[in-house]
Protein backbone atom coordinates (compact mmCIF):
# COMPACT_ATOMS: atom_id res chain seq x y z
CA UNK A 1 0.00 0.00 0.00
CA UNK A 2 2.92 2.32 0.77
CA UNK A 3 4.75 1.64 -2.45
CA UNK A 4 3.22 4.35 -4.64
CA UNK A 5 4.08 7.03 -2.03
CA UNK A 6 7.68 5.81 -1.73
CA UNK A 7 8.12 5.82 -5.50
CA UNK A 8 6.60 9.25 -5.78
CA UNK A 9 8.96 10.68 -3.15
CA UNK A 10 11.92 9.05 -4.87
CA UNK A 11 11.05 10.80 -8.10
CA UNK A 12 10.08 14.25 -6.86
CA UNK A 13 12.17 14.57 -3.68
CA UNK A 14 13.57 17.99 -2.76
CA UNK A 15 16.59 19.10 -4.84
CA UNK A 16 19.89 18.23 -3.20
CA UNK A 17 21.14 21.83 -3.41
CA UNK A 18 18.20 23.09 -1.40
CA UNK A 19 18.63 20.38 1.22
CA UNK A 20 22.34 21.18 1.58
CA UNK A 21 21.77 24.95 1.88
CA UNK A 22 18.98 24.34 4.38
CA UNK A 23 21.33 22.14 6.40
CA UNK A 24 23.89 24.95 6.51
CA UNK A 25 21.12 27.32 7.59
CA UNK A 26 20.08 24.97 10.37
CA UNK A 27 23.69 24.58 11.47
CA UNK A 28 23.87 28.31 12.17
CA UNK A 29 21.28 27.76 14.90
CA UNK A 30 22.32 24.34 16.10
CA UNK A 31 26.11 24.66 16.36
CA UNK A 32 26.07 27.34 19.12
CA UNK A 33 23.52 25.26 21.06
CA UNK A 34 25.82 22.28 20.74
CA UNK A 35 28.68 24.36 22.14
CA UNK A 36 26.50 25.24 25.11
CA UNK A 37 25.57 21.60 25.74
CA UNK A 38 29.21 20.48 25.58
CA UNK A 39 30.22 23.03 28.24
CA UNK A 40 27.26 22.40 30.55
CA UNK A 41 28.27 21.19 34.03
CA UNK A 42 25.50 18.55 34.14
CA UNK A 43 26.39 17.22 37.60
CA UNK A 44 25.99 20.53 39.41
CA UNK A 45 23.06 21.80 37.38
CA UNK A 46 20.39 21.45 40.09
CA UNK A 47 22.56 23.20 42.67
CA UNK A 48 23.56 25.99 40.24
CA UNK A 49 19.95 26.64 39.22
CA UNK A 50 18.54 26.78 42.75
CA UNK A 51 20.66 29.68 44.01
CA UNK A 52 18.99 32.94 45.11
CA UNK A 53 20.50 34.86 42.19
CA UNK A 54 19.03 32.42 39.66
CA UNK A 55 15.58 32.19 41.27
CA UNK A 56 15.35 35.99 41.50
CA UNK A 57 16.36 36.32 37.84
CA UNK A 58 13.80 33.73 36.70
CA UNK A 59 11.01 35.45 38.64
CA UNK A 60 11.96 38.89 37.34
CA UNK A 61 12.29 37.66 33.75
CA UNK A 62 8.84 36.04 33.83
CA UNK A 63 7.18 39.07 35.45
CA UNK A 64 8.78 41.62 33.14
CA UNK A 65 8.37 39.66 29.88
CA UNK A 66 4.70 38.89 30.58
CA UNK A 67 4.01 42.50 31.65
CA UNK A 68 5.70 43.79 28.49
CA UNK A 69 3.59 41.43 26.35
CA UNK A 70 0.36 42.56 28.04
CA UNK A 71 1.26 46.24 27.54
CA UNK A 72 2.21 45.54 23.93
CA UNK A 73 -1.18 43.86 23.35
CA UNK A 74 -3.16 46.68 24.96
CA UNK A 75 -1.52 49.50 23.00
CA UNK A 76 0.11 47.65 20.10
CA UNK A 77 -3.03 46.09 18.60
CA UNK A 78 -4.82 49.48 18.29
CA UNK A 79 -1.63 50.86 16.75
CA UNK A 80 -1.53 48.02 14.21
CA UNK A 81 -5.24 48.54 13.42
CA UNK A 82 -4.73 52.27 12.81
CA UNK A 83 -1.73 51.60 10.58
CA UNK A 84 -3.63 48.99 8.56
CA UNK A 85 -7.04 50.65 8.32
CA UNK A 86 -6.72 54.43 8.54
CA UNK A 87 -4.92 56.38 5.84
CA UNK A 88 -3.67 59.30 7.93
CA UNK A 89 -0.95 61.75 6.92
CA UNK A 90 2.55 60.58 7.89
CA UNK A 91 1.49 56.95 8.13
CA UNK A 92 4.73 55.77 6.49
CA UNK A 93 6.75 57.73 9.04
CA UNK A 94 4.72 56.34 11.97
CA UNK A 95 5.21 52.81 10.62
CA UNK A 96 8.96 53.48 10.40
CA UNK A 97 9.05 54.77 13.98
CA UNK A 98 7.21 51.71 15.25
CA UNK A 99 9.62 49.36 13.49
CA UNK A 100 12.74 51.29 14.48
CA UNK A 101 13.47 49.18 17.60
CA UNK A 102 13.79 46.13 15.31
CA UNK A 103 16.92 47.53 13.68
CA UNK A 104 18.22 49.86 16.39
CA UNK A 105 20.91 48.33 18.61
CA UNK A 106 19.10 47.75 21.94
CA UNK A 107 21.83 49.64 23.81
CA UNK A 108 20.95 52.73 21.74
CA UNK A 109 17.30 52.24 22.66
CA UNK A 110 18.31 51.98 26.31
CA UNK A 111 20.35 55.18 26.14
CA UNK A 112 17.45 56.96 24.41
CA UNK A 113 15.07 55.75 27.13
CA UNK A 114 17.53 57.00 29.76
CA UNK A 115 17.82 60.46 28.22
CA UNK A 116 14.03 60.71 27.78
CA UNK A 117 12.63 59.01 30.86
CA UNK A 118 15.50 59.14 33.35
CA UNK A 119 15.33 61.31 36.45
CA UNK A 120 17.03 64.12 34.48
CA UNK A 121 15.36 63.27 31.15
CA UNK A 122 13.07 65.56 29.12
CA UNK A 123 9.97 63.63 30.14
CA UNK A 124 11.38 61.89 33.19
CA UNK A 125 12.32 65.07 35.09
CA UNK A 126 8.81 66.59 35.20
CA UNK A 127 7.45 63.11 35.96
CA UNK A 128 9.90 62.78 38.86
CA UNK A 129 9.12 66.23 40.23
CA UNK A 130 5.36 65.66 40.07
CA UNK A 131 5.15 62.08 41.28
CA UNK A 132 8.55 61.13 42.70
CA UNK A 133 8.60 58.22 40.27
CA UNK A 134 12.06 57.12 39.08
CA UNK A 135 11.95 54.62 36.20
CA UNK A 136 15.66 53.74 35.82
CA UNK A 137 16.95 51.17 38.31
CA UNK A 138 13.37 49.93 38.92
CA UNK A 139 11.40 46.90 37.71
CA UNK A 140 9.14 49.34 35.80
CA UNK A 141 12.24 50.38 33.88
CA UNK A 142 12.89 46.73 32.97
CA UNK A 143 9.30 46.35 31.76
CA UNK A 144 9.50 49.56 29.74
CA UNK A 145 12.78 48.53 28.07
CA UNK A 146 11.28 45.12 27.24
CA UNK A 147 8.13 46.74 25.83
CA UNK A 148 10.23 49.10 23.70
CA UNK A 149 12.10 46.27 21.98
CA UNK A 150 9.29 43.71 21.78
CA UNK A 151 6.15 45.62 20.75
CA UNK A 152 7.26 46.06 17.09
CA UNK A 153 7.03 42.27 16.64
CA UNK A 154 3.37 42.34 17.64
CA UNK A 155 2.51 45.44 15.60
CA UNK A 156 4.20 44.18 12.42
CA UNK A 157 2.53 40.76 12.68
CA UNK A 158 -0.97 42.06 13.40
CA UNK A 159 -0.76 44.82 10.79
CA UNK A 160 0.31 42.27 8.18
CA UNK A 161 -2.63 40.03 9.07
CA UNK A 162 -5.08 42.94 8.88
CA UNK A 163 -3.73 43.95 5.49
CA UNK A 164 -4.07 40.47 4.02
CA UNK A 165 -7.52 39.87 5.51
CA UNK A 166 -10.38 39.44 3.06
CA UNK A 167 -12.36 42.54 3.93
CA UNK A 168 -15.59 41.22 2.40
CA UNK A 169 -16.35 39.42 5.71
CA UNK A 170 -16.22 42.69 7.58
CA UNK A 171 -18.23 44.37 4.80
CA UNK A 172 -20.89 41.68 5.00
CA UNK A 173 -21.16 42.03 8.79
CA UNK A 174 -21.41 45.80 8.48
CA UNK A 175 -24.07 45.58 5.76
CA UNK A 176 -26.08 43.32 8.07
CA UNK A 177 -26.07 46.11 10.64
CA UNK A 178 -23.10 45.29 12.89
CA UNK A 179 -21.50 48.32 14.55
CA UNK A 180 -17.79 48.94 13.93
CA UNK A 181 -16.83 47.73 17.42
CA UNK A 182 -18.85 44.55 16.98
CA UNK A 183 -17.24 43.88 13.60
CA UNK A 184 -13.80 44.26 15.18
CA UNK A 185 -14.67 42.00 18.10
CA UNK A 186 -16.76 39.34 16.31
CA UNK A 187 -15.18 39.22 12.84
CA UNK A 188 -11.77 40.88 12.59
CA UNK A 189 -10.05 39.69 15.76
CA UNK A 190 -11.21 36.03 15.42
CA UNK A 191 -10.03 36.03 11.80
CA UNK A 192 -6.54 37.28 12.67
CA UNK A 193 -6.26 35.17 15.82
CA UNK A 194 -3.40 32.97 14.55
CA UNK A 195 -1.36 36.06 13.67
CA UNK A 196 -2.28 37.76 16.92
CA UNK A 197 -1.06 34.75 18.91
CA UNK A 198 2.08 34.53 16.78
CA UNK A 199 2.75 38.24 17.37
CA UNK A 200 2.23 37.87 21.12
CA UNK A 201 4.58 34.87 21.28
CA UNK A 202 7.27 36.66 19.26
CA UNK A 203 6.94 39.77 21.42
CA UNK A 204 7.13 37.71 24.59
CA UNK A 205 10.18 35.78 23.35
CA UNK A 206 11.93 39.03 22.43
CA UNK A 207 11.09 40.52 25.84
CA UNK A 208 12.47 37.44 27.60
CA UNK A 209 15.77 37.70 25.73
CA UNK A 210 16.09 41.46 26.10
CA UNK A 211 19.49 42.59 27.37
CA UNK A 212 21.01 45.79 25.94
CA UNK A 213 18.21 48.26 26.53
CA UNK A 214 17.60 46.83 30.00
CA UNK A 215 21.16 47.10 31.30
CA UNK A 216 21.53 50.59 29.81
CA UNK A 217 18.22 51.98 31.05
CA UNK A 218 17.38 49.95 34.15
CA UNK A 219 20.82 48.94 35.42
CA UNK A 220 21.59 45.62 37.06
CA UNK A 221 20.50 44.73 40.59
CA UNK A 222 19.55 41.28 41.82
CA UNK A 223 15.83 40.99 42.58
CA UNK A 224 14.97 44.38 41.12
CA UNK A 225 16.38 44.72 37.60
CA UNK A 226 18.60 41.66 37.04
CA UNK A 227 16.74 39.51 34.51
CA UNK A 228 18.05 36.17 33.21
CA UNK A 229 20.11 37.65 30.33
CA UNK A 230 21.72 40.17 32.71
CA UNK A 231 22.44 37.43 35.23
CA UNK A 232 24.11 35.41 32.44
CA UNK A 233 26.24 38.38 31.39
CA UNK A 234 27.37 39.18 34.94
CA UNK A 235 27.99 35.53 35.76
CA UNK A 236 30.18 35.13 32.66
CA UNK A 237 32.65 37.53 34.29
CA UNK A 238 32.87 35.68 37.58
CA UNK A 239 31.06 32.33 37.60
CA UNK A 240 31.14 30.56 34.26
CA UNK A 241 29.28 27.42 35.34
CA UNK A 242 26.31 29.44 36.57
CA UNK A 243 26.36 31.47 33.34
CA UNK A 244 26.20 28.30 31.25
CA UNK A 245 23.50 26.74 33.44
CA UNK A 246 21.43 29.94 33.10
CA UNK A 247 21.93 30.01 29.34
CA UNK A 248 20.75 26.42 29.10
CA UNK A 249 17.71 27.28 31.21
CA UNK A 250 16.81 30.13 28.84
CA UNK A 251 17.12 27.81 25.85
CA UNK A 252 14.87 25.21 27.49
CA UNK A 253 12.20 27.74 28.54
CA UNK A 254 12.14 29.47 25.15
CA UNK A 255 12.19 26.29 23.10
CA UNK A 256 9.44 24.67 25.19
CA UNK A 257 7.15 27.66 24.90
CA UNK A 258 7.77 28.15 21.18
CA UNK A 259 7.28 24.47 20.31
CA UNK A 260 4.22 23.98 22.52
CA UNK A 261 2.54 27.18 21.36
CA UNK A 262 3.23 26.47 17.74
CA UNK A 263 1.76 22.99 17.84
CA UNK A 264 -1.32 24.06 19.81
CA UNK A 265 -2.41 27.48 18.66
CA UNK A 266 -0.09 29.05 16.22
CA UNK A 267 -0.62 27.49 12.82
CA UNK A 268 0.20 29.83 9.95
CA UNK A 269 -2.80 29.88 7.55
CA UNK B 1 29.79 30.89 25.82
CA UNK B 2 28.91 34.35 24.57
CA UNK B 3 32.59 35.19 25.05
CA UNK B 4 33.48 32.39 22.69
CA UNK B 5 30.92 33.51 20.15
CA UNK B 6 32.15 37.10 20.43
CA UNK B 7 35.75 36.02 19.96
CA UNK B 8 34.83 33.93 16.94
CA UNK B 9 33.11 36.97 15.45
CA UNK B 10 36.07 39.15 16.35
CA UNK B 11 38.43 36.70 14.67
CA UNK B 12 36.33 36.86 11.53
CA UNK B 13 36.25 40.64 11.50
CA UNK B 14 39.95 40.98 12.18
CA UNK B 15 41.00 38.49 9.53
CA UNK B 16 38.67 40.20 7.06
CA UNK B 17 40.43 43.50 7.77
CA UNK B 18 43.90 42.07 7.38
CA UNK B 19 45.36 42.31 3.87
CA UNK B 20 47.25 39.08 4.55
CA UNK B 21 50.92 38.37 3.96
CA UNK B 22 52.99 41.23 5.36
CA UNK B 23 50.50 42.07 8.08
CA UNK B 24 51.88 44.50 10.64
CA UNK B 25 48.95 44.62 13.00
CA UNK B 26 49.26 44.52 16.76
CA UNK B 27 46.09 43.40 18.49
CA UNK B 28 45.89 44.95 21.95
CA UNK B 29 43.21 43.80 24.40
CA UNK B 30 42.96 46.55 26.99
CA UNK B 31 40.80 47.10 30.09
CA UNK B 32 37.89 49.56 29.75
CA UNK B 33 39.51 52.09 32.09
CA UNK B 34 42.47 52.33 29.65
CA UNK B 35 40.20 53.41 26.75
CA UNK B 36 41.39 57.03 26.48
CA UNK B 37 45.03 56.62 27.45
CA UNK B 38 45.61 53.62 25.16
CA UNK B 39 44.02 55.46 22.24
CA UNK B 40 46.66 58.16 22.74
CA UNK B 41 49.46 55.62 23.22
CA UNK B 42 48.28 53.92 20.01
CA UNK B 43 48.60 57.21 18.09
CA UNK B 44 52.06 57.91 19.50
CA UNK B 45 53.24 54.35 18.80
CA UNK B 46 51.94 54.42 15.23
CA UNK B 47 53.62 57.77 14.63
CA UNK B 48 56.90 56.25 15.81
CA UNK B 49 56.26 53.02 13.82
CA UNK B 50 54.37 54.02 10.66
CA UNK B 51 54.34 50.46 9.29
CA UNK B 52 52.46 49.09 12.29
CA UNK B 53 48.73 49.28 12.83
CA UNK B 54 47.59 48.90 16.43
CA UNK B 55 44.06 47.56 16.86
CA UNK B 56 42.55 48.17 20.28
CA UNK B 57 39.98 45.77 21.69
CA UNK B 58 38.57 47.45 24.79
CA UNK B 59 36.30 45.67 27.29
CA UNK B 60 36.14 44.66 30.94
CA UNK B 61 39.28 42.77 31.99
CA UNK B 62 37.31 39.60 32.75
CA UNK B 63 35.61 39.69 29.35
CA UNK B 64 38.99 40.09 27.65
CA UNK B 65 40.39 37.18 29.63
CA UNK B 66 37.42 35.03 28.50
CA UNK B 67 38.02 36.04 24.89
CA UNK B 68 41.72 35.15 25.06
CA UNK B 69 41.00 31.82 26.78
CA UNK B 70 38.49 31.05 24.02
CA UNK B 71 41.19 31.60 21.39
CA UNK B 72 40.53 35.15 20.19
CA UNK B 73 43.62 36.48 18.42
CA UNK B 74 45.54 38.94 20.61
CA UNK B 75 49.16 40.05 20.86
CA UNK B 76 49.06 42.09 24.06
CA UNK B 77 46.84 41.99 27.16
CA UNK B 78 46.64 45.01 29.46
CA UNK B 79 44.44 44.22 32.46
CA UNK B 80 43.05 46.47 35.18
CA UNK B 81 43.95 43.95 37.85
CA UNK B 82 46.46 41.21 38.57
CA UNK B 83 43.81 38.52 39.01
CA UNK B 84 42.69 38.19 35.40
CA UNK B 85 46.23 38.17 33.99
CA UNK B 86 47.33 35.66 36.66
CA UNK B 87 44.56 33.29 35.60
CA UNK B 88 45.84 33.48 32.01
CA UNK B 89 49.40 32.97 33.21
CA UNK B 90 48.35 29.80 35.07
CA UNK B 91 46.69 28.61 31.84
CA UNK B 92 50.04 29.09 30.06
CA UNK B 93 48.68 31.83 27.78
CA UNK B 94 51.22 34.50 28.78
CA UNK B 95 54.53 34.69 26.93
CA UNK B 96 56.64 37.42 28.49
CA UNK B 97 56.89 38.35 32.14
CA UNK B 98 54.01 40.32 33.59
CA UNK B 99 54.96 43.98 34.16
CA UNK B 100 52.94 46.51 36.16
CA UNK B 101 53.00 49.63 33.99
CA UNK B 102 50.55 51.89 35.80
CA UNK B 103 48.63 52.33 39.03
CA UNK B 104 45.33 53.94 39.72
CA UNK B 105 43.29 54.92 42.75
CA UNK B 106 39.60 55.12 43.44
CA UNK B 107 37.48 58.22 43.62
CA UNK B 108 33.77 58.88 44.08
CA UNK B 109 32.23 60.24 40.88
CA UNK B 110 29.17 62.48 41.15
CA UNK B 111 27.15 64.37 38.52
CA UNK B 112 28.44 67.89 37.76
CA UNK B 113 27.82 70.15 40.77
CA UNK B 114 27.24 67.16 43.11
CA UNK B 115 23.45 67.77 43.36
CA UNK B 116 22.92 65.17 46.11
CA UNK B 117 25.74 66.58 48.27
CA UNK B 118 27.69 63.33 48.45
CA UNK B 119 30.64 63.73 50.82
CA UNK B 120 32.20 60.31 51.25
CA UNK B 121 31.98 56.54 51.23
CA UNK B 122 29.36 56.57 54.03
CA UNK B 123 26.82 57.97 51.55
CA UNK B 124 26.84 54.57 49.80
CA UNK B 125 24.79 53.24 52.73
CA UNK B 126 21.98 55.74 52.17
CA UNK B 127 18.87 54.27 50.60
CA UNK B 128 17.44 57.71 49.71
CA UNK B 129 20.23 58.16 47.14
CA UNK B 130 20.65 56.32 43.85
CA UNK B 131 24.17 54.92 43.96
CA UNK B 132 25.98 52.52 41.65
CA UNK B 133 29.05 50.30 41.73
CA UNK B 134 30.76 48.09 39.18
CA UNK B 135 29.59 44.49 39.47
CA UNK B 136 31.55 42.06 41.66
CA UNK B 137 34.13 40.27 39.54
CA UNK B 138 34.83 43.43 37.53
CA UNK B 139 38.05 45.03 38.87
CA UNK B 140 36.47 48.41 39.67
CA UNK B 141 33.68 46.58 41.49
CA UNK B 142 36.05 44.47 43.57
CA UNK B 143 38.26 47.47 44.42
CA UNK B 144 35.23 49.58 45.36
CA UNK B 145 33.98 46.87 47.72
CA UNK B 146 37.44 46.63 49.32
CA UNK B 147 37.46 50.40 49.91
CA UNK B 148 33.92 50.32 51.35
CA UNK B 149 34.95 47.48 53.64
CA UNK B 150 37.99 49.44 54.82
CA UNK B 151 35.65 52.33 55.62
CA UNK B 152 33.24 49.99 57.44
CA UNK B 153 30.42 50.80 55.03
CA UNK B 154 27.84 48.25 53.88
CA UNK B 155 26.76 49.61 50.50
CA UNK B 156 23.18 49.64 49.22
CA UNK B 157 23.83 49.94 45.46
CA UNK B 158 20.91 50.47 43.09
CA UNK B 159 22.84 48.95 40.22
CA UNK B 160 25.93 46.81 39.63
CA UNK B 161 27.24 47.97 36.26
CA UNK B 162 29.13 45.62 33.94
CA UNK B 163 32.06 48.01 33.48
CA UNK B 164 33.34 51.36 34.65
CA UNK B 165 32.29 53.19 31.47
CA UNK B 166 28.65 52.12 31.84
CA UNK B 167 28.71 53.36 35.44
CA UNK B 168 30.23 56.72 34.40
CA UNK B 169 27.59 57.26 31.70
CA UNK B 170 24.78 56.93 34.25
CA UNK B 171 26.51 59.26 36.72
CA UNK B 172 27.26 61.88 34.04
CA UNK B 173 23.60 61.75 32.94
CA UNK B 174 22.60 62.54 36.55
CA UNK B 175 20.66 59.29 36.86
CA UNK B 176 22.90 58.08 39.67
CA UNK B 177 23.89 60.35 42.57
CA UNK B 178 27.28 58.69 43.04
CA UNK B 179 29.47 55.79 42.00
CA UNK B 180 32.97 54.56 42.77
CA UNK B 181 35.30 54.79 39.76
CA UNK B 182 39.00 55.31 39.08
CA UNK B 183 40.70 58.65 39.67
CA UNK B 184 41.63 58.69 35.98
CA UNK B 185 37.95 58.51 35.01
CA UNK B 186 37.28 61.70 36.96
CA UNK B 187 40.39 63.41 35.50
CA UNK B 188 39.17 62.79 31.94
CA UNK B 189 37.06 65.90 31.37
CA UNK B 190 35.15 64.19 28.56
CA UNK B 191 33.43 61.99 31.12
CA UNK B 192 31.52 64.99 32.54
CA UNK B 193 31.62 64.01 36.22
CA UNK B 194 32.94 65.67 39.37
CA UNK B 195 35.06 63.86 41.94
CA UNK B 196 34.88 63.40 45.70
CA UNK B 197 38.17 62.21 47.20
CA UNK B 198 38.43 58.97 49.16
CA UNK B 199 40.86 59.30 52.11
CA UNK B 200 44.14 57.42 51.63
CA UNK B 201 43.40 55.18 54.62
CA UNK B 202 40.34 53.76 52.82
CA UNK B 203 41.65 53.91 49.27
CA UNK B 204 42.85 50.99 47.22
CA UNK B 205 45.60 51.02 44.62
CA UNK B 206 44.79 49.26 41.38
CA UNK B 207 47.75 47.80 39.50
CA UNK B 208 47.67 47.55 35.70
CA UNK B 209 49.79 44.68 34.37
CA UNK B 210 50.70 44.18 30.72
CA UNK B 211 52.04 41.08 28.98
CA UNK B 212 52.48 39.58 25.52
CA UNK B 213 50.58 36.41 24.73
CA UNK B 214 51.89 32.99 23.75
CA UNK B 215 49.56 32.67 20.73
CA UNK B 216 50.44 36.14 19.50
CA UNK B 217 50.18 36.36 15.69
CA UNK B 218 52.75 39.19 15.71
CA UNK B 219 55.32 38.62 18.51
CA UNK B 220 57.74 41.36 17.38
CA UNK B 221 54.97 43.94 17.18
CA UNK B 222 53.67 42.82 20.58
CA UNK B 223 57.09 43.22 22.20
CA UNK B 224 57.56 46.63 20.56
CA UNK B 225 54.17 47.86 21.82
CA UNK B 226 54.83 46.70 25.39
CA UNK B 227 58.28 48.33 25.29
CA UNK B 228 56.65 51.56 24.14
CA UNK B 229 54.12 51.50 26.99
CA UNK B 230 57.02 51.12 29.45
CA UNK B 231 59.18 53.76 27.72
CA UNK B 232 59.45 57.40 28.90
CA UNK B 233 56.99 58.44 26.11
CA UNK B 234 54.44 55.88 27.23
CA UNK B 235 54.91 56.78 30.89
CA UNK B 236 54.40 60.48 30.28
CA UNK B 237 51.12 59.82 28.40
CA UNK B 238 49.97 57.63 31.29
CA UNK B 239 50.89 60.33 33.83
CA UNK B 240 49.01 63.00 31.84
CA UNK B 241 45.88 60.88 32.17
CA UNK B 242 46.24 60.68 35.94
CA UNK B 243 47.79 57.22 36.23
CA UNK B 244 50.59 56.54 38.67
CA UNK B 245 53.70 55.22 36.93
CA UNK B 246 55.84 52.84 39.01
Amino acid sequence: MDRPTVTKRGVSGPPLVIVLLAAVGLAVFVVPLFGLLVQTPWGGLARLLSSDVVLDAIRLSLVSSIAATVISAVVGVPLAWLLARVDFPGRALVRGLVLLPLVLPPVVGGAALLFALGRRGVVGEPLYEMTGLVLPFSTWGVILAATFVSMPFLVITVEGALNSLDRRYEGAAASLGAKRGAVLRRITLPLIRPSLVAGLVLAWARALGEFGATITFAGNLQGRTQTLPLAVFVALESDRDTAIALSLLMVVISLTVLVVLRSRWWRPS
Amino acid sequence: MSGRVASALLAGVLSACSPGGASAEVLVSAAASLTDVFAEIEDAFETANPAVDVILNVAGSATLREQITAGAPADVFASADLRNITVLSEDGAIKSGITVFATNQLEIAVPPGNPAGVSGLADFERTDLLVGLCAPGVPCGDFARSALQLAGVTPAPDTNEPNVRALLTKIAAGELDAGIVYTTDVVAAANGVDGVMIPASHNVTAQYPVATLIDSPNPEGAAAFVAFVLSPSGRSILAEHGFGVP
